[in-house]
């Protein structure tokens, strides 16, 4: 009998969590980091070099040095932190009112068929309207304030989390709830051991779409009309044609992007070790 | 003293190609503590009428009786094992079995500990799904269910997607727990070993319609030997009843 169950026992699943902290696994983060950065260096060298030769003119593209340079300059002013901090609000108060209501939308047309009949419609029919076209709308209807920016923010957030988290309520495997009426699970039980850890991936996945499409809409709002904000410096450098500002422009909003995501992912991997999928 | 029983219950599918007598006057009774196996071939009706006395389809005619009292929808009464183990693939073993009950009560985190002996897998406790086998993962479901003292298990060929060697490590798992425990089980296999090693009684159906063709009682002692001459003379006599089925059809309904 032992010797049967000796065999039986895959040879100790439990020590992959001690890899984590050998060497060896160390080597290979640090080589999966390496991987990644060498194309984004290779790019900076030939672009710093182009424009050291005099291969392309300063004007239209500055070097990485010189967008670097002002880059710091920016920072000691003080202009940089205040302009970003500035987007920063308007995005997540944009993103947290689009996704809270989302959140709450999606739950109730995944709960009840009644709702989904009643609203889905409609919303998808929202959906589909590109969140640009509506812009010179909001700004018709409410100025160039804060309001038609956080409106137009929450508008584009809202979609990715509505959808996903709809998707993710309807997508639990009808075999498991099998399992939870014969153990007798209360409403309430099924809701939070069952739904909502099942749609959890994908609510997830809306939420990272959705910071993304918030991001979009920010640049738009403040493009299209504003006196402050990161958008609005990259607006402003181009009337007096100063490239390396609008490269900073860009990389702030490139970098907050990065991390944002980088942000979600951390917490998807946290929330969802569970998942048996493919790496790669 | 009988602890289920079964009364002329019958259960026919609409189906597009007209109707399908999926069971047909199925009366039986089932005594405390016993150990009832359930063979026939693919289609016969195992599954509908396991389905019909765990509450999970109420669609039936006839009257199904669990301690005297109706059988009307799923309770933890009566403890359901799938062919698969259907765990929540987000919660670690331990949750799993404990599943709604919170496993922070020391009573709970207790039994399950106890279960989780039972079923040998200790260590595994925090360990999720997917770093289990398909046996280990089948032996959670069981301990799952038998967390919440069912009066009797049914299992719906929960053995039969593993491989000869873990099914018959199992069996002993399954019948560790029975002695210990003393659980009534009624148990649907397609497999005729597997039928009159577990039982006290084997039950054996057949098709179109799906109903009893005889029932068979084991008086081996346990643990039972396969090979021995009274185990092959009930292999014998269970075989013979299947004369008009023949054994191929069963060895393919078994999808072998
Ligand atoms: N939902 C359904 N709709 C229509 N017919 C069904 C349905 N479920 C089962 N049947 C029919 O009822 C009969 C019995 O099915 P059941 O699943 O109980 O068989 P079984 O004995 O469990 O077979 P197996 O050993 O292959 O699991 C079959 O002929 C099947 O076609
Ligand atoms: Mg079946």
């Amino acid at each position: 009998m032992s010797k049967r169950e000796e065999v039986m026992l895959p040879i100790n699943l439990n020590t992959n969590r001690f890899l984590n902290f050998s060497p060896i696994k160390k080597y290979e983060k640090f080589m999966r980091f390496l991987r990644g950065i060498r194309l984004p260096i290779i790019i900076l060298l030939g672009w710093e070099l182009s424009g050291y030769l005099g291969f392309v003119s300063e004007t239209l593209l500055p070097r990485p040095t010189t967008v670097f340079q002002k880059f710091i300059e920016l920072s000691i002013s003080g202009e940089l932190l205040q302009h970003f901090l500035i987007s920063l609000r308007r995005s997540l108060s944009g993103f947290f009112v689009g996704g809270f209501i989302a959140l709450v939308a999606g739950d109730l047309v995944g709960f009840f068929s009644k709702a989904e009949q009643s609203l889905d419609p409609t919303v998808q029919m929202i959906r589909t309207i590109p969140t640009l076209a509506v812009l010179p709308l909001f700004i018709l209807w409410f100025g160039f304030g804060e309001f038609s920016k956080t409106l137009l923010i929450a508008k584009a957030s809202f979609f990715p989390i509505y959808v996903n988290t709809f998707l993710g309520i309807r997508g639990v495997d009808s075999k498991l709830l099998d399992v939870a009426k014969v153990l007798e699970f209360s409403k309430w039980k099924q809701i939070t051991k069952l739904i909502i850890p099942s749609a959890m991936p994908n609510i997830l996945l809306g939420i990272r779409l959705s910071l993304g499409a918030a991001w979009v809409a920010l640049v738009g709002a403040e493009l299209m009309g504003s006196s402050e904000g990161v958008g609005y410096m990259i607006v402003d450098a181009r009337t007096f044609s100063q490239t390396s500002v609008i490269f900073v422009g860009i990389i702030i909003f490139a970098l907050f992007g990065k991390i944002t995501d980088s942000l979600i992912r951390y917490f998807e991997k946290r929330l969802l070790k569970w998942r048996d999928n493919f790496q790669g | 003293m009988t602890l289920l029983e079964i009364h002329k219950l019958y259960k026919t599918f609409d189906t597009a190609k007209g109707k399908v007598h999926a069971l047909h006057d199925i009366n039986f009774q089932c005594k405390k503590g016993e150990f009832i196996t359930i063979i026939g071939p693919s289609g016969c009706g195992k599954s509908t009428l396991l389905k019909a006395i765990a509450g999970l389809d109420s669609t039936y005619k006839g009257n199904i009786y669990l301690d005297g009292s109706e059988v009307k929808a799923p309770s933890i009464d009566k403890g359901f094992i799938f062919q698969e183990p259907r765990l929540f693939p987000w919660m670690t073993v331990e949750k799993n079995i404990a599943a709604d009950l919170p496993i922070n009560k020391v009573e709970i985190k207790k039994e399950v500990e106890r279960l989780i002996q039972l079923i040998r897998l200790d260590g595994f406790g925090t360990s999720y799904p997917k770093e289990l086998s398909g046996g280990m993962a089948q032996r959670v479901a069981i301990a799952r269910a038998l967390l919440r003292n069912p009066k009797v298990l049914l299992l719906d060929e929960p053995f039969g997607a593993l491989d000869a060697f873990t099914r018959s490590h199992m069996q002993e798992v399954l019948l560790e727990i029975w002695q210990e425990n003393r659980t009534t089980m009624l148990f649907v296999t397609h497999d005729i070993d597997e039928a009159i090693y577990l039982a006290n009684k084997v039950i054996i159906m057949s098709a179109k319609p799906g109903s009893i063709s005889d029932i068979i009682t084991v008086d081996l002692p346990f643990p039972r030997k396969r090979s021995s001459s009274s185990f092959q003379e009930i292999r014998h006599i269970i075989l013979n009843k299947f004369e008009k089925v023949d054994e191929l059809e069963l060895i393919n309904s078994a999808g072998i």
